[in-house]
């Protein structure tokens, strides 16, 4: 008897077939049964440009670029986000206000390019959380397909919501989030109280 | 005169059109099965349940770039596909689709012809099918090609020996004529042939697989070890031809079961029901409707083809061939002296 570690191997049978199953008929009897049952099953399909599968409410998607009621463009370029993405997906370069530009720009420092590589970003979130000024948001939008690497790095063409069509952000703005961004003195990037932060978030 | 050849033309033309509608559509309905069987949708985006499909993958098969191998014989490689097809267009024509319709004087018969050698004809034209696909597989001049049609050649030349002698069975028990308008009649008033011929059935059945290479004795164009078999090295409609030649040949032998076997546009009842209805022997209406009920029959047997290929595994060469000569053609012998000791109790065999 040789060393026996787990009860799990099992000795190969050599035995001859029974009659029945030498007749092979049985068997596949058997599993035409078993093909016909799955006739009147139903298919866990979903057609997907059709149907969407249910999603969370907090689901994090496509990022954008919020702009405040006046319409401005939110961001001043300070790159938190960029510092908080462990991916390195974002990258921006900042430019000065000009006088006349108030109602393009809601501070005097500002986003000049500002590209999200939406190969590299793993939708995690940290931008989001990291932003001080509430400018960028992940949404329940899916990133679309491309033909071209190129074309996945997200510029603010993309990025930017239109003053006409604003993305509804509330979903990620849980009662919770929005407690824990208002406590006073708060650096986004540090997580300096991580128990409460971990029960506010998913 | 005229009204015959008229009317015969006809006949040709309609069955021509029903038996590509019936191939088309098996690509559709093959799709959709296996995809129920699999608890998927199948396809779905060309036109309502994808019922435009084929018509999508007539159009592809239609516009492909056609492909012929330099070191290739040109003249046989087109030959191959063609004459499978043909054959396989041909065996429709003895098939009764229904009873007489008496219009004025004229009798106009559902079938293209009643030669009184019916099956006969139709096992001859099926065995010179495999000329097509050994033609085709050696033109090709590719080692999987010829792979592929040797092992075609050897299975239906192997399995139309058993199934030629279910068939004498069956002849036997159908009072010895080989017509199959006849055959269907006599099974008019008492029950159908499948009650004299379970075991003739089950093997016509396994050998109607072998000869329409279908799964599970799908060997000669098996993907996954011949890469696609005789079919290797034709694109576009030279492969179509092959494929829709074969959809065909399993509809045709769905349609030789219904009748040899289920009493084909007969059915229970049909005097009370015809009766019932008032309607008169050699009516339109009564070969309509006994159509209908054969078409059914071709149809429920065209998915068992589909069923039991998405049921069942590829067999080995070795087992194919054991199955053949081992199994079924001892038995088709012993069915068949059984058959002959029954009918001659019966009285039906006067020595």
């Amino acid at each position: 008897m040789a060393l026996q570690l787990t009860n799990r191997s099992k000795v190969v049978s050599n035995k001859e077939q029974s009659l029945s199953e030498k007749l092979y008929l049985p068997a596949i009897v058997k599993g035409m049964a078993i093909t016909f049952s799955h006739l009147f099953k139903k298919a866990p399909t979903i057609k997907y440009p059709d149907e969407v599968r249910p999603m969370a409410p907090v689901y994090r998607g496509q990022h954008v670029l919020k702009r405040d009621e006046n319409g401005a463009e939110r961001c001043t370029s300070c790159g938190m986000c960029a510092v908080a993405c462990p991916a390195e997906a974002i990258t921006m370069e900042s430019g000065e206000r000009k006088k006349g530009e108030e109602h393009l720009y809601r501070e005097e420092k500002y986003a000049t390019k500002y590209e999200i590589n939406m190969l590299r970003c793993i939708f995690c979130g940290l931008c989001e959380d990291a932003c001080p000024k509430e400018a960028i948001f992940l949404t329940d939008r899916i990133v679309d397909t491309d033909y071209e690497r190129g074309d996945f790095v997200y510029g603010k063409d993309k990025l930017v919501e239109k003053v006409d069509q604003r993305v509804d952000v509330s979903k990620r703005q849980t009662p919770e989030v929005l407690a824990f961004k208002k406590i006073p003195g708060l650096k986004h990037n540090e997580l300096f109280d991580g128990k409460k932060l971990n029960k506010g978030k998913h | 005169m005229l009204t015959f050849v008229i009317y015969k033309s006809v006949l040709c033309v309609v069955i021509f059109a029903i038996s590509l509608g019936v191939a088309a559509y098996s690509t559709w309905w093959e799709r959709k099965f296996a995809a129920f069987l699999q608890d998927r949708k199948g396809p779905s985006r060309a036109g309502p349940f994808g019922l435009l499909q084929p018509l999508a993958d007539g159009g592809k098969m239609f516009f492909k770039e056609e492909i012929i191998p330099n070191v290739s014989n040109k003249f046989l490689f087109i030959l191959g596909p063609s004459l499978f097809l043909l054959t396989s267009m041909m065996t429709g024509v003895v098939i009764p689709w229904g009873k007489d319709v008496t219009i004025g004087a004229d009798t106009f018969s559902l079938q293209i012809t009643d030669i009184n050698i019916g099956i006969l004809y139709v096992l001859g034209v099926t065995s010179i099918g495999v000329y097509g696909i050994m033609i085709g597989g050696w033109a090709s001049n590719n080692k999987y090609s010829l792979l592929g049609a040797i092992r075609a050649s050897s299975q239906m030349i192997s399995y139309e020996i058993a199934m030629c002698i279910s068939i004498i069975a069956l002849v036997i028990t159908a009072g010895g004529t080989l017509s199959l308008r006849q055959i269907i009649d006599q099974q008019d008033a008492g029950w159908c042939n499948l009650v004299y011929q379970p075991l003739g059935f089950l093997i016509f059945l396994i050998c109607a697989f072998a000869e329409t290479n279908r799964a599970p004795f799908d060997l000669s164009e098996c993907e996954t070890e011949l890469i696609g078999g005789y079919n290797t090295e034709y694109s576009a409609f030279k492969l179509g031809a092959f494929l829709f030649a074969e959809y065909i040949n399993m509809f045709i032998s769905s349609a030789l079961m219904a009748g040899l076997y289920f009493g084909g546009y007969n059915f229970p009842f049909a005097h009370e029901f015809y009766n019932s209805l008032g309607l008169q022997e050699g009516s339109w209406l009564i070969s309509l409707i006994g159509f209908g009920v054969y078409f059914f029959k071709t149809c429920i047997f065209i998915s068992v083809f589909m069923w039991i290929r998405w049921t069942l595994p590829r067999f080995r060469y070795d087992q194919l061939m054991n199955l053949g000569w081992k199994v079924l053609i001892p038995l088709s012998l012993l069915n068949l002296v059984l058959t002959v000791v029954v009918e001659y109790f019966r009285g039906n065999i006067i020595l």
